[in-house]
Order: C-alpha cells, then structure tokens, then sequence
C-alpha cells in the first residue's frame, strides 16, 4: 500500500514501520484470524484497519487520540501476520506506534494509577507476590473496589503458592547434551512456581544443564507492549547484561517472554546495544523448540489414558511461530491423545494486561475458547504460556467444566516422574499440579 | 446537506456504535483489495438486522444520499470503494446462518456470512458449497453474489449464479422482493443471473438461499512442471481436447510460485517455469479410470516432473499455494494491479505470450496465476507506486491485456468485476446499443442512481472513456489515490 510515512522524522523505528504499511495489500486475509474484529466485524478493530490507521497518523491526517481506542483494542496477538500472505510484519509497526502514541495520550488520572501500578509490580516477583496476597486478603472487599481494580482482585488465583528459590545451576543427568540458561519469567514465578521446576526436571532428564541466572529480570513484554518503551529497554539492557555467553541457548517456557526477547533488537534500534540485542535474540528459544530439536528422551506413557487439547499460545505460534514443536513433544507421551480446538487460530482474550484493559472482549473471547475446547470433548488442555493457562482455567470453571490445564512441560515431567517415581532424589514441589481457576468463577 | 438529514434519521435507528461517522471509524473503509482507489463516506452503519437495512435503504432513497452495501471489501477493481459522501451499509454482522436442510440440500444465509463458513457449517452431513474463490476466507456470500465471483473450482460447477436458489432483496426504493425460489427449475425470466453480478446496482442482498452439493468420494490432485508457460498452457488444450472433465484446472508462473513459496512454503518446484494444477474428483471407480488416462497425458505433455498429492494435506498445501498467490506477490513488489481477463481457452497459449511480450516491452514485470480451465487470467502488475508515472505505466499495460483480451474474443471480466477500474472499457467490449440497455435496465430499477452510484457502468456524465492516465472521477477530484 502506498504512503508517504515521513521515515526519517519518525526515529530508528520509522523505516520498519512504513515497510510494514508498505508491504500491506489490503487483501484482508488477516481479517478471520483477528480476535477483534471476529467479535466486533468492524474494520478499524481489524488488522488491515489499524494497518490503515496507523498509516493516516504517521502521514499526520488523523490525530493519535482519535486512532488510539482501535489501537488500544488490539490484543497483540499477531495471529494477522501468520495468516497474511504478505509477510507484514504488523508487530514491528505496534509496538513502536503504542510508544508513540504513550507519549502523547491524556490518561486520566485514576488510569494513570493503575497503569503505574501495574507496570510496577507485575515485572518483579516479590513486590507482585506481596500484591496478590494483600489481593487475596482485600478480595471480601472486592465490590466495593472501583470497576477495574476489582477485575484485577478477581483474576488472583484461589491460592498464592509459597515461594521456593531455584538453584543458580541444575545439573543434567546422565550425559551432558547441552547447558542452557533459562528465563523463569516474574508472574510465573508467583503464580505457578511449579511450571519452572517442571521445565528443569525436564531439561535435566535430557541430560541438558540448566544455568539461572541471578542477575535476571522480566522480560519487558508487558512494558514493551503497553507503551511503556523506557522500562522496557531498562530490562532488556538488565538481561544482556546478565545472560551468560557460554550456553548453548537461552530458554523461555512462556510465550510472552519468549517472544519479548525476541523483540530486543526493536526495543533497542538505534542504541548501542543494537547488535549485542540481536545476537541475543538469535540465540532464544522456547523450551519446546529446544528440546524438539535436541531430540527427547523418549517418555513412558502416563498411567491413565488422557485426552488433551492443545491451545497455542500466540505468543508462541504466531510470534515464534512454534506449532509443530510442542505437539510432537506431546505425542511422544504415550497414552496421550492429542486433539485439535476449532479455530485454534483465534486468541483467548489474556494477552498481557489485555484483561484488565477490555474486560468485555477479553471475557467474550475467554468464554468462546472455553466453548471450543469443551466442543472437542477433551479431559485436559495443554499450553505454552502461564497467561493463557489462568485465563483458560477461569472461563472453563465460568463453564462449569473445569477441567486441569497444563503447561507443555508439567506434562513431560509427569510422564517421567512415572517412571522415576517422584522421589528419586529431584527437588522441587510437586509438578502435577494444573493451573487453578480465578476467583470469578465466585 | 440531503447526508445531515439522514444522520438525524439515522440516529434514530442505531445506538451511537454503530452509526459511525468520525474520521477514525470511516477512513478505515475508504478502500478494498485494489488500493489505487480510496473514496471517503460520509458514514458507515452497522445493521445487525435486514430489517435495519431496508430501513437504512428507505431512509438513503427518501433523502437522496447513494449508499453502498459492504462485505469484507475484498473486491479487486474498486466495487467497494465508498461512493463519496455517501453512506456505507457494513453487513459482516449479519453473518447467520438463519437455516440449514442438509436433506434438500439447501442453505439460507445472510449477506454478511463468510463464503467458507456456509462449507465448514453442513461438512459434517457430507455437503459443501461449491463456488470457492481464493479469498473464500474472507470474502462474504454477499460479495460474491454481488460479483457473480468464481474459484479455482468453478470449471465444473460454475460460478456463484449458478449455486444461488433463492434471493431477498431490498431494492433501491426501499421494496423488499423476493427473487428464485429453492430449486433450480424457475418459471420467467433468469431474475437471479441478473442480480447476480449486478455489482450491487440493484439493491441488497438479504438473505441468499443456496444450493449445496455431496462432497465428492475422492479428490486426485496433481502438480505438473513445465520448462516453459505455453507448454503449460498447451497442455491445458490437451486435457480439454481429451474430453476429461476436471475439477480444476490452475496454473502459475514462475513469478508467482515464488511469491506463493515465500508466503506459505507449498514445495512447489524450485525450478519450473510454470506449474500447472489438475484435481479429479468424483466416484473412487470414475476417478481411478480418469487418472489413468491424465498422467498419461501429463507425460505426454512434456511434463519435467509430475506430483500426485499423497493425502489430504498435501492436496491443501498445493491449493494453498495457489489461494495465496495474489496477496502474496506484496512480497515481491510494493504495489501491483491484479487484473482479471478471459480468452477462449483454446487460445491461451498466445495470449500469455503477448502478454509477456507487453510486459517486455512496457519494462513491467508481470507475474500470472490463472483459472486456465475456462481461460480466465490474472495478471498480477508490479510497480513501485513512489516511483512517478509508474502506477500510469502500470495501467496503461493492464489496459493493453484488456484490449488483447477483447481482441481474442474473450471478456474484460471473468469474476472480479467491473467497479470502478473497468468501467472505461466497458464502451470496447459492447455496442452502443447493448450499453445503451444497460442504462435502462439500471435506470428503471434506481431511477436516482443510488444504489453504489459511479460503478460497473460508465456514466452519462462521465463519458470519457479514458483508457488510462486519471480516473474520470479522479480528474473531478471526487476520489483520490493513495
Ligand atoms: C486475495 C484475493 C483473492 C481473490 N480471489 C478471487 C477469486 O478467486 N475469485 C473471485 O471471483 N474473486 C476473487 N477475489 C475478489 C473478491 O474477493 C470477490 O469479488 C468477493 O466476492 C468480494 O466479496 P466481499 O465480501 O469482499 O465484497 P466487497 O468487496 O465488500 O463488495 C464487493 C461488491 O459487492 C457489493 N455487495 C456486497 N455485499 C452485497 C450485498 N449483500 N448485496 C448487494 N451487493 C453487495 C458491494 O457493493 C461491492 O460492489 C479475490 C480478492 C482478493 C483480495
Ligand atoms: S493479510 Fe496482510 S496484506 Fe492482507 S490486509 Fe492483512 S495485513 Fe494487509
Ligand atoms: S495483533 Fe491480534 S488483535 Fe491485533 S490486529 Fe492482529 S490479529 Fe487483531
């Protein structure tokens, strides 16, 4: 599509954005794919319709505060650029629009809070732990909270696990395939502990040794991808800095994160840590990925036969485009039946602060991911991501079926754990444990 | 202002988000698929009801404002862009399937119902709907009924007239008629193969009964590999000659097998020249006999290699190449026209080598995705749009593969339309006379011109019959480009 994007007022991210509008044809294959517009059918909450937006006020024909509530619409699921036969790559125009647009946009002030709040307690494990169990307590109170804070209250889970430190280093068992380095994430963290514990038991059955590195931080997606382009590249400089170079790879198990650091050389186009950005984002992978490649102990079979359904994550199938990965890894379990959700393309509503952002749509489209994956008759749901794991648990139990969710790698671990028995000397808290549903369900 | 009367009227009708009329709601509907053409409305409403629509359409013609009925906007030659300062009537959320009888084998849909939707819906009886054009995923049935549009599978079942039973619609004026019926076999004049392809001159479609068929038992697809284009398209001519019916019949060149390589990784070859697409499809025994008789062929055609899809998969992922070529050449070139032209099949062969001669000669690179079954080509026509003259170049070449398509006895049209893009040759290809019927027909059916005023016909006022440089309504400063 033709414009006339001034590249070079615009700053380091100029040239990637006016490619994206470029390379757009307006053909509208992306529209089916987009939560969006799937449960609004109207153009500017399309993909091709923020595309065209984003355009006008590059160009300077629309003023931002007018383009900026479709914008603020967008999930950043990126599922319009797996479907888009043009190869736009609409992330790297969202992203630096979103901080664009930060700067200028008038919040109000109760808004101006809550984002404060947000943006400084999710990042850091222990300032979010403390959050969510003061939450836990201040849940009674729920209604009397003003609208979106008492969302936020209603997305706690029903428990907040104790803390448990990880070790700087896990060694491998048995032949030493590889070392790596992992990212444990910072909601993850406090929410469910036991999906890292999973992953390096995992990793370390596959005789992969696995470094944690103390110095890191949150990835900086959430920063990244509500504006806040400052913090982000603050966190971004934090892990280039405390990642080690002698690893074979660095290693995310959620999507989120993975996909942040992959993001690196964007957040940090035209700086110094450009090129150090991009040789770190070529050397991070999802866990699954990884192991794919590395080639998997084979697993015994679970005990039970189970039927599972795999949701992909978006961060992880459209942003890395990892699909085929966690499935195989999956099959290879015996007594696993894999099954496919409907329209699998299509986001489940959680994307980052997505839930306390637009509640509605974000609950809508929970709702009719909860519906599909029961249409498929399945017993659990496996997935890549822990944002996706909770928002999946809360709508299955607003369904009324609550069935377990799984990440990919708790899974892997039970499979082994059969055969290892529980207690053959590996740490850890207990790994089988499935993702609790939220407070909503109330 | 005739369009502040309606919004008052209007007001009433819908609640304020779906009666959108500030700039950031509209702009994004001021184009479709063929992004050389924007208009700007002066709103846009969202029905979720027919009833709104005829409504909507009583209220356009009381005070005079043209409106436009909206799909997906995936239409190639401007049918959708916005009649300037008029009203857009968006129909994606009239998107039921308001009846389904998998026993006659019907189905009733809205307008606004995804074109692959109406197939997903009634696979599970062992049904589908046959018209399956590349952009089936997105475009809408009222769109194609619009557009009367094809796909890679019209060649043995015909185009979307030919699957359309029934039709409600709401005319110009505000009169809700009822057009067909639920069998094929109607009584009087063919009232739906005139709307079918009337390019929403002639009102809204309401809701579209359709005819759905068994799927059939067995799909054979095979990809075939050619040194050069004209043997691929002389081995089309054979397999017509041979009497063999396939389903499809495609071929791409080399341009596009890379454009569709770097979109979906379909394992096309990496060194043909063209690729040429046959699917069988019918009874397990008929199929088995035909493929025979067609790799036979195939052999005989100078084939350099010949695939046979292994299983349901790989018969997708040939399709998927070929479905996403068009938006797929947006990797190779920043802007290209897709132009859409038919010759007699059994003259394909020299029409794609004076299309490559024109492409030669105008400097343009022309890459060519087409139904060879029934002689339908896409040229796809890259330019740099930055680059001053080069969309004027660019037009002028496609408008010399109309010209040899009109030449060769063939249609500037085979499913794309005419909107806004081709309206100036429509004058080459007809008389007087049959243009003049045209006009009466329209005039008696939306005496006031409002129903997507300005597309398909050439107007009266707009005579010029400008093959190439600005667009009548361009030198009038009525639409723009982008
Ligand atoms: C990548 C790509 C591939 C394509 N491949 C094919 C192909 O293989 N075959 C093919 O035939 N076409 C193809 N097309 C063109 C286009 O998809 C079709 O013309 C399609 O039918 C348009 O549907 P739509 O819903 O997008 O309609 P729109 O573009 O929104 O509208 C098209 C026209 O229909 C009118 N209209 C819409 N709804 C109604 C209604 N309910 N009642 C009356 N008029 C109405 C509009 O006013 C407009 O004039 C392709 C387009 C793209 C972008
Ligand atoms: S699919 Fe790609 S090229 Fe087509 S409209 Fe969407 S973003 Fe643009
Ligand atoms: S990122 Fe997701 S929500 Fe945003 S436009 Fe793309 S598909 Fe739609």
């Amino acid at each position: 599509m033709l414009h006339e994007i001034p590249v070079e007022r615009i700053g380091p991210a100029g040239q990637v954005m006016a490619d994206a509008v470029g390379t757009c044809v307006h053909c509208g294959f992306c529209l089916p794919t987009c939560p969006t517009y799937d449960a609004l059918g109207e153009e500017m909450d399309s993909p091709r319709g923020r595309i065209f937006l984003m355009k006008e006020v590059l160009e300077g024909n629309l003023p931002i505060d007018e383009a900026v509530p479709y914008i603020d619409r967008c999930l950043g699921c990126v599922g319009c650029v797996t479907s888009c036969p043009s190869g736009v790559e609409y992330g790297e125009l969202l992203t630096p629009f979103r901080a664009t647009a930060e700067q200028v946009r008038k919040r109000s002030p109760f808004d101006r809070l809550l984002r404060r709040f947000v943006l400084e307690t999710l990042p850091y494990p222990r300032r979010f732990r403390l959050a969510a169990l003061l939450g836990r307590l201040a849940r009674p109170l729920r209604r009397l909270v003003p609208g979106r804070m008492g969302d936020m209250l209603g997305l706690l889970p029903a428990r907040i696990p104790p803390s448990e430190r990880l070790p700087e280093v896990f060694p491998h068992q048995g032949q030493r395939r590889a070392r790596v380095a992992l990212l444990v994430g910072c909601a993850q963290q406090v929410l469910a502990p036991e999906i890292n514990w999973a992953t390096i038991r995992v990793l370390s059955v596959n005789g992969v040794e696995v470094v944690i590195p103390r110095g890191q931080t949150c990835c900086g997606a959430l920063a990244a991808h509500t504006g806040a382009a400052w913090q982000a590249r603050r966190f971004a400089r934090a892990n280039l800095a405390a990642f080690p170079d002698d690893v074979d790879a660095i290693l995310t198990n959620a999507a989120g994160c993975g996909s942040g650091m992959h993001e690196y050389p964007l957040w940090l186009a035209g700086q110094p840590e450009e090129d150090a950005a991009r040789r770190f984002a070529g050397r991070c992978q999802d866990v699954s990925k990884f192991l794919d490649e590395l080639g998997l102990q084979p697993p015994p079979a679970l005990a039970e036969p189970l039927r599972v359904a795999y949701h992909d994550a978006c961060h992880l199938a459209h942003a890395q485009r990892v699909r085929d990965q966690p499935r195989r890894l999956l099959r290879s379990i015996g007594n696993i039946e894999l099954v496919e959700i409907p329209r699998g393309e299509l986001c489940c509503g959680s994307a980052g602060t997505y839930n306390i952002e637009q509640p509605e749509i974000a609950h809508q489209l929970g709702s009719e991911k909860a519906r599909s994956i029961l249409w498929t008759g399945c017993q659990a749901v496996a997935t890549g991501n822990i944002g996706c794991m909770t928002q999946l648990a809360t709508h299955l139990e607003l369904e009324e079926r609550p069935l377990p969710v799984y990440h990919t790698m708790q899974l892997l671990d039970m499979a082994y754990r059969v055969e290892h028995g529980a207690s053959n000397g590996v740490p850890g808290p207990e790994t089988s444990e499935a993702a609790t549903a939220s407070a909503t369900a109330e | 202002m005739p369009f502040n009367e309606l919004l008052s009227d209007l007001a009433a009708l819908y609640p304020s988000d779906r009666l959108l009329t500030a700039a950031a709601q509209i702009m994004p509907y001021e184009s479709d698929g063929l992004t050389a053409f924007r208009g700007r409305p002066s709103g846009v409403v969202l029905p979720v009801t027919a009833d709104e629509v005829v409504e909507t359409v009583r209220l356009c013609h009381r005070h005079d404002v043209p409106f436009m009925a909206r799909g997906s906007g995936t239409s190639l030659s401007g049918g959708s862009v916005p009649v300037p300062d008029g009203l857009v009537i968006g129909l994606n959320r009239l998107n039921r399937i308001l009846r389904y009888d998998p026993l006659h084998r019907v189905a009733v849909v809205e307008p606004g119902v995804i074109n692959l939707r109406v197939s997903e819906h009634v696979a599970a009886d062992g049904l589908y709907y046959a018209p399956d054009p590349s952009s089936g995923p997105v475009c809408t049935i009222g769109g194609n009924v619009a557009f009367n549009s094809g796909g890679v599978h019209c060649l043995k079942y015909g185009m979307t007239a030919n699957h359309v039973l029934g039709l409600k619609c709401v005319l110009p004026d505000g009169e809700v008629v009822t057009l067909g019926g639920e069998s094929l076999e109607t009584v009087g004049p063919d009232l739906i193969g005139m709307f079918a392809g009337s390019e929403g001159l002639f009102g809204i479609a309401l809701e579209i009964t359709l005819r759905l068929l068994p799927r059939p038992e067995v799909y054979r697809t095979f990809l075939a590999a050619y040194d050069t284009l004209s043997a691929a398209g002389d081995a089309v001519s054979m397999v017509v000659a041979s009497g063999l019916l396939p389903g499809a019949m495609e071929i791409m060149d080399r341009l596009a097998i890379d454009a569709a390589e770097a979109a979906v990784n379909a394992g096309y070859p990496a060194d043909a020249q063209a690729v040429f697409l046959v699917e069988l499809e019918g009874p397990r025994e008929e199929v088995a006999a035909e493929e025979v008789r067609l790799m036979k062929l195939l052999d005989d055609s100078g084939a350099t290699e010949i695939r046979v899809a292994k299983d349901d998969a790989e018969r997708l992922t040939f399709w998927k190449g070929r479905k996403s070529a068009f938006s797929a050449v947006g990797r190779l070139s920043p802007d290209f026209i897709v132009q859409d032209g038919v010759v007699p099949r059994s003259r394909l062969g020299e029409a794609l080598g004076e299309i490559e001669r024109l492409s030669q000669e105008f400097g343009i690179r022309v890459a060519n995705v087409f139904h060879a079954g029934d002689g339908n080509l896409h040229p796809l026509i890259m330019y740099d749009g930055r680059v001053a003259g080069a969309l004027e170049n660019a037009e002028r070449l496609a408008g010399e593969i109309l010209r040899l398509c009109i030449r060769m006895g063939g249609s500037i049209t085979g499913e794309h339309g005419v909107g806004l893009e081709k309206r100036a040759y429509l004058g080459e290809m007809y008389e007087a006379a049959d243009t003049r019927t045209m006009f009466a027909i329209r005039d008696a059916i939306d005496p006031k011109s409002l129903a997507n005023r300005g597309k398909m016909l050439p107007d009266a006022e707009a005579p010029a019959l400008a093959s190439h440089g600005a667009h009548p309504l361009e030198q009038q400063g009525v639409i723009s480009r982008m």
